[in-house]
C-alpha cells in the first residue's frame, strides 16, 4: 500500500485548524463534507422556512416578490448541491474504503481539493442575494431567457454551478477509482456492499451528466456575455434547446440523489431485520438499470413545451419502465423484512419510513409520467410535493438513517436512542403535514414560485406551513443528538448492532485514524451479503 | 503495490477523458437538435427554397387557409402587423404577403424577424422563396415598411391540416446596440 500507507507513518497527524484544511484522511474529509452539508441543510432549511412565512397567509407579508423567487431558487440549489449530494460524498469517503478494506480513498489530494472548493462556490453563491438586482430568482433550472435577465449575480451563478461540479466530479473519479483498484482480495464486484454499489453507479452518473450541465450553463455565459447565439431565438437559437441539455443532466440528477439513499437502505434494513439482504444480484442490476434509463427520460420535465406525439409518448413509456427496476428494489426491502426478527432503533425506523414515503413520492412520479395529466399538473404544488417526497423524506430520511447508524463508528459512543426516536417521530409526522397537503393544492391549481395565492387555497397552505416550521424546528434536535454523541456517552462496541455485517464493524469503534493499512482477511462469513 | 498506484492512474485518466467528452457532447447537442428539429420540424422553422420559373406547376384543388401574426420582442421598439389577417391558397402555387412594420423610435434600429409555423407538422410543408426574415432589417427613426414575403404550400401537406398560422416575432438585432 506504498506510496499512501508509507507517507502517514511518518507524518504525525497535524492537529488544530491545519489538520482539517490539509487534510488528506478519508475520515477526516468524510467529517468536513457531513459538517458542511449539514451546515447548508439549516441555511437552506431556514430558507424554505422564509418561503413557507410567506406563504402561511395569502398575500405578501414578510417579502417581495423577487426575493421570494430568490430563495425558492436558492433553496433549491443550496440543498441539491450543498446538502443531499455533499452529505452522500461525505458518507462515501468515510465509509467505502472501510467497506471495501481499502487504507484510505485512490487519490487523497483531489479528496482534499474536492471538498475545500465547495464553501468557495457557495459563497459566491450566497453572495449574489447581497448584490444589486439580488440573487437567482429565475429557479433553479436556470431556463433562458429569464436566467439572462439577472443582473450582477449572473456570472456568479454561473460559476457556482462550474465549481460545484468540479468538485462533484473529481469526487465521482475519486470514487471509482478507489472501488476499483483498492479493494481486499477476495472482495470480487459482487461480494460488495451495496452501498458500495449504489455510489459506484451514482458517481457514474455524475461524470456522465455534470459535464452537460457544465457545458449548458456555459452556452448561456457566452449567449449573456460574448454574442453566440445558442438560446436566443435572436440570433437564429432556440430556448427550448436549454430545457433539452439541463434535462438531460438533471433527470440523472434526481438518481445521483436517490441511488446513495437506495444504498444506505439496503445496508440497514438487513442489519435490523437480522437478515441478509433479499436479492442482492437483482439489487446491483435494478440499480444499473435505473441508472441507465435514466439518460432516456429527461423529456418528461417537459412535455408541455410541444413535442411531436411520438416524443410524448416515448418519454411516457420509458419513465414508466424506470418504476420496473424501482419496483424490484422495494419488494427486495420488503422481502428483506419479512418474517425477519426486526427491532426498531432510529436508523431502521428512518429507513422503513424511507420505504413507505418514498414509494409515494414515486407513485406521484408515475402519476406526473403520464403525458396528458401532466398537462394539468405541469409546475403546479403536486410537483412540488412529488420531488418533496423523494428527496426530503426519500434521500434526506436516508441520510439521517445513515448518521445514526454510523455514528457510534464515528464518534465511540451510541447516541441517545429515546432523543433520537422523538426526533424520527417528529420529522416523520411535521414531513407529512408540510407536504402531503401540497399535493391537493397542486391537483387544485396552484402554481408554483408564487409568494401570493388564491384564496381557495388558504386553509391547506396553512396547514403546510405549520407542518414546515416543526419540520424544520425538530431538525435542531439532530444536531443536539449529534453533539451530545460526538462529546460522550455509552461507549461502543466495534460491532455497534447486533445483525450489522460488513467491513466496516471489525475495526474498533471510534474507527482510528488509520485502517486496513494492511488488506483485511476477509472470511466467508464477511463476503455474506 | 506500484502496479496499485499505475492502475489508479489509468482509472482517473480514463475517467478524465470521459469527463472531457461529456463536456463536449452538452454542445453537440446543439447540432444534433437542429438537425432533429430540421427532419420533424419540431420548432416550426419554415423551409427555403429556390422558386422555379417557367416550369410548368401542379396545382392541387386543395383550399388552405393562411393565418397571419405578429409579435415584437420587448427590446425592439417596433410595431408588426401582417396586411391582410388571412387568405386562402392553393397548394403547389407561390403566394405574396406583406407585413407592415414602423420604427416607433428616435433611432435607427436593426431588427430580425424569425418566422414560426404552427402546427409544427405542417411546417415541413410551409416553403417560402422569399422573405424578409432572411435578413437583418434597418428602420431609421420613424420608417415604415411594407415587406414581403412569398411563399407556396406543398401539395404533400398532410390532409388534415386545413389551416395553419405564420407567425413572425421581430428581436432586436445581435450585435445591434444602438
Amino acid at each position: 500500500m506504498s506510496t499512501l500507507a508509507h507517507e502517514h507513518d511518518h507524518h504525525h497527524a497535524p492537529s488544530g485548524l491545519k489538520r482539517w484544511i490539509f487534510s488528506t484522511n478519508h475520515k477526516d474529509i468524510g467529517t468536513l463534507y457531513l459538517i458542511f452539508a449539514l451546515m447548508m441543510f439549516f441555511i437552506g432549511g431556514a430558507m424554505a422556512m422564509i418561503i413557507r412565512a410567506e406563504l402561511f397567509q395569502p398575500g405578501l407579508q414578510f417579502v417581495d416578490p423577487q426575493f421570494y423567487n430568490s430563495m425558492v431558487t436558492v433553496h433549491a440549489l443550496i440543498m441539491i448541491f450543498g446538502a443531499v449530494m455533499p452529505a452522500g460524498v461525505g458518507l462515501a469517503n468515510w465509509m467505502i474504503p472501510l467497506m471495501i478494506g481499502a487504507p484510505d480513498m485512490a487519490l487523497p489530494r483531489m479528496n482534499n481539493m474536492s471538498f475545500w472548493i465547495l464553501p468557495f462556490g457557495f459563497a459566491l453563491l450566497i453572495s449574489t442575494l447581497f448584490m444589486n438586482g439580488g440573487g437567482p430568482a429565475g429557479g433553479w433550472t436556470m431556463y433562458p431567457p429569464l436566467v439572462l435577465q439577472l443582473n450582477d449575480a449572473f456570472p456568479f451563478l454561473i460559476f457556482t454551478v462550474h465549481i460545484l461540479g468540479v468538485s462533484s466530479i473529481m469526487g465521482a473519479i475519486n470514487i471509482i477509482a478507489t472501488v476499483f483498484n483498492m479493494r481486499a482480495p477476495g472482495m470480487t464486484l459482487m461480494k460488495m456492499p451495496l452501498f458500495v454499489w449504489t455510489w459506484v453507479i451514482t458517481a457514474f452518473l455524475l461524470i456522465a451528466s455534470l459535464p452537460v450541465l457544465a457545458g449548458a450553463v456555459t452556452m448561456l455565459l457566452t449567449d449573456k456575455y460574448f454574442g453566440t447565439s445558442f438560446f436566443s431565438a435572436a440570433g437564429g437559437g432556440d430556448p427550448v434547446l436549454f430545457q433539452h441539455i439541463f434535462w438531460f443532466f438533471g433527470h440523472p440528477e434526481v438518481y445521483i440523489l436517490a441511488l446513495p439513499a437506495f444504498g444506505i437502505v439496503s445496508t440497514i434494513i438487513p442489519t435490523f431485520a437480522r437478515k441478509p439482504l433479499f436479492g442482492y444480484a437483482s439489487m446491483v442490476y435494478a440499480t444499473a438499470s435505473i441508472a441507465i434509463l435514466s439518460f432516456f427520460v429527461w423529456a418528461h420535465h417537459m412535455f408541455t413545451v410541444g413535442m411531436p406525439i411520438k416524443g410524448e409518448l416515448f418519454f411516457m413509456y420509458a419513465t414508466m419502465l424506470i418504476a420496473v427496476p424501482t419496483g424490484v428494489k422495494v419488494f427486495n426491502w420488503m422481502a428483506t423484512m419479512w418474517k425477519g426478527a426486526m427491532t426498531f432503533e432510529a436508523p431502521m425506523l428512518f429507513s422503513i419510513a424511507f420505504v413507505i414515503l418514498f414509494t409515494i413520492g414515486g407513485f406521484s412520479g408515475l402519476m406526473l409520467g403520464i403525458t396528458p395529466v401532466d398537462f394539468q399538473y405541469h409546475d403546479t404544488y403536486f410537483v412540488v410535493a412529488h420531488f418533496h417526497y423523494v428527496l426530503l423524506t426519500g434521500a434526506v430520511f436516508s441520510l439521517m438513517a445513515a448518521a445514526y447508524y454510523w455514528l457510534p463508528k464515528w464518534t465511540g459512543y451510541m447516541y441517545d436512542e429515546k432523543l433520537a426516536k422523538i426526533h424520527f417521530w417528529l420529522s416523520a409526522i411535521a414531513s407529512n403535514v408540510l407536504f402531503f397537503p401540497q399535493h391537493f393544492l397542486g391537483l387544485a391549481g396552484m402554481p408554483r414560485r408564487i409568494p401570493d395565492y388564491n384564496i381557495q387555497f388558504a386553509d391547506f397552505n396553512m396547514i403546510s406551513s405549520i407542518g414546515g416550521f416543526a419540520y424544520g424546528i425538530s431538525q435542531l434536535l439532530f444536531v443536539y443528538i449529534v453533539i451530545k454523541c460526538a462529546l460522550g456517552g455509552k461507549k461502543a462496541k466495534a460491532q455497534a448492532w447486533e445483525g450489522a455485517k460488513g467491513l466496516e464493524w471489525t475495526v474498533p469503534s471510534p474507527a482510528p485514524f488509520h485502517t486496513f493499512e494492511t488488506p483485511p482477511k476477509l472470511t466467508k462469513a464477511m463476503l455474506e451479503n | 503495490m506500484a502496479k496499485k498506484q499505475g492502475d489508479i492512474k489509468k482509472t482517473t485518466t480514463t475517467l478524465f477523458f470521459v469527463t472531457i467528452l461529456m463536456f463536449g457532447f452538452g454542445y453537440a447537442m446543439v447540432p444534433l437538435y437542429d438537425t432533429f428539429c430540421q427532419i420533424t420540424g419540431l420548432n416550426g422553422k419554415t423551409q427555403r427554397v429556390i422558386e422555379t420559373k417557367g416550369e410548368e406547376v401542379v396545382v392541387s384543388n386543395r383550399e388552405v387557409r393562411i393565418l397571419f401574426d405578429a409579435n415584437v420582442n420587448g427590446d425592439l421598439p417596433w410595431r408588426l402587423k401582417p396586411t391582410i389577417k388571412a387568405i386562402k391558397v392553393q397548394p403547389g402555387k407561390f403566394y405574396d404577403a406583406t407585413y407592415s412594420v414602423t420604427n416607433m423610435s428616435n433611432e435607427a434600429v436593426v431588427g430580425q424577424a424569425i418566422p414560426s409555423v404552427s402546427p409544427q407538422i405542417a411546417s415541413l410543408y410551409f416553403k417560402k422563396s422569399e422573405c424578409f426574415c432572411f435578413v437583418n432589417q434597418l428602420l431609421e427613426p420613424g420608417e415604415t415598411k411594407d415587406m414581403l414575403v412569398r411563399f407556396e404550400v406543398d401539395r404533400d401537406l398532410p390532409e388534415d391540416v386545413g389551416a395553419l398560422t405564420l407567425s413572425y416575432t421581430f428581436f432586436r438585432a445581435k450585435g445591434d446596440n444602438s
